[in-house]
């Protein structure tokens, strides 16, 4: 099966998927782009997650398929470049990476919080964030970065 | 395996019908999760997100016809106001990325006693919307459409078009008990509606029996009481012993297991606590809208 996607803004094609596989599969496997994380393979801890169509979504949850003729973006389409976004930034300022596993994940979910809820509350973040699991348990660092990188886009 | 992709409903139906091996998929929040531990291995993939039907919703002669592949973000974000119960119990669902892609269609197909979407639609009486290249739309009530464990009433060459939902004519509540808030299968929850168009109760039992179910006892028991005592008119305050009673019933109607996620005894327990504050939050919600 083929499957054409623009990824990144680039349209991209790649031949021979077998129709059962995840939208994360082909990114990561046929594409290269390693940045979306292949952890629980079920939903449960956000490590995939990527733009859909404007929207976050668990990639190891979309059969590729489903992809066919959507935009994806992944955290490796959110940099300008060399020029990390803002919530990179302030990830990397805050100490909010440890492992670093659950960092795309939680790169690109609070990318889309910030994009939808320009000054969120904590509560808000929490929520936002809650479908990301950061086993190093390094959550408080996580919202500090959040808080960061909340208040630099307010401040243009 | 093939992947089969229609774009139109009568296409789909043609396709379940031609493949009975396919395996319809929408979000994928279930579906991928089997493919991905090989726990499945359907001949094809039957992805039903690019038929736009299945996205919509409407309102038709009081009830809210939902499609199938509406997601719960949207239940959420369209919905509160005329399904508060399934726009609840939408909120409980995984997380975000989780609610985006996952359908009540998809709950419906796939028959966990632990959906979330469905305690909230035995409560408020809905009614799946089954069809059939060969014989049409034919209408089941979901107290009906729960077989087994994962098992529900469709026939191999039939999909689910939409659940039809009786809008809201009086307070619904949702509750699920979880290890967290967020990215929790339930380890039982409960639902329930007053209709006090009709002076009836409505009652949705979650992850307590093989499949959903309803508390018909503990409805008709309720109703009676608050009908008894005038209440529906009175409006009055719900007497702590009559919403303990119904927690008793609605316990009584449950016959949970022992598993990974809790015992039975606890989920009789939390499914007695649970129903008791259900009907008094509702309750006092109805009191206040007087």
């Amino acid at each position: 099966m083929r499957v054409t996607t623009t990824v990144n803004g680039t349209e991209q094609s790649v031949d021979d998927v077998w129709p059962g596989e995840s939208l994360l599969y082909v990114l990561r496997e046929r594409m290269g782009l390693p940045g979306a994380k292949n952890a629980c393979e079920q939903g449960e801890c956000g490590s995939c997650t990527v733009y859909l169509d404007g929207e976050p979504v668990c990639a190891c949850l979309v059969a590729a398929g489903q992809a066919i003729g959507r935009e994806v973006v992944t955290v490796e389409g959110l940099a300008d470049g060399e020029r990390l976004h803002p919530v990179q930034e302030a990830f990397v300022e805050c100490g909010a990476v440890q492992c670093g596993f659950c960092t795309p994940g939680l790169v690109v979910a609070a990318h889309d919080l910030l994009a939808r809820v320009p000054s969120p509350s904590d509560l808000e973040i929490r929520e936002a964030l809650a479908g990301n699991l950061c086993r190093c348990t390094g959550y408080e660092k996580i919202l500090d970065a959040v808080r960061l990188a909340a208040t630099r886009q307010a401040r243009p | 395996m093939d992947f089969l992709q229609p774009t139109t409903w009568a296409e789909a139906l043609t396709l379940r019908a031609e493949r009975p091996d396919a395996l319809p998929i929408a979000g994928g929040t279930d579906v991928m999760v089997d493919l991905n531990f090989d726990r499945r291995r359907p001949g094809a993939l039957l992805d039903l997100g690019r038929v736009a039907e299945l996205r919509e919703w409407g309102a038709d002669d009081g009830r809210i016809r939902l499609g199938a592949g509406v997601p719960y973000a949207r239940v959420i974000e369209d919905l509160g106001a005329q399904l508060p119960g399934l726009a609840m119990a939408s909120r409980t669902v995984g997380s975000p990325q989780i609610r985006i892609r996952g359908t009540v269609g998809g709950n419906l197909g796939s028959a966990s006693p632990a959906g979330d979407a469905h305690p909230p639609l035995l409560a408020a009486g809905a009614v799946v919307e089954i069809a059939s290249a060969a014989r049409g739309v034919r209408l089941v009530p979901a107290a009906e459409f729960y077989l087994g464990v994962k098992r529900n009433a469709l026939e191999p060459d039939e999909l689910i078009a939409a659940v039809l939902v009786p809008a809201a004519a009086g307070p619904q509540q949702f509750c699920k008990v979880g290890t967290r808030n967020a990215m929790v299968i339930a380890v039982s929850a409960f639902a329930c509606a007053l209709h006090p168009d009709r002076g009836a109760v409505g009652t949705g039992i979650g992850s307590a029996a093989p499949t959903p179910r309803r508390a018909p006892e503990a409805e008709t028991f309720l109703a009676g009481e608050l009908e008894a005592a005038g209440l529906w008119e009175s409006r009055g305050e719900l007497p702590e012993t009559l919403a303990a009673a119904f927690g008793e019933r609605v316990a009584a109607a449950a016959s949970p297991i022992d598993d990974v996620r809790g015992s039975a005894a606890y989920r009789l327990h939390s499914l007695a606590v649970m129903a008791r504050r259900a009907a008094t939050w509702a309750w006092n919600d109805y009191r206040k809208a007087a």
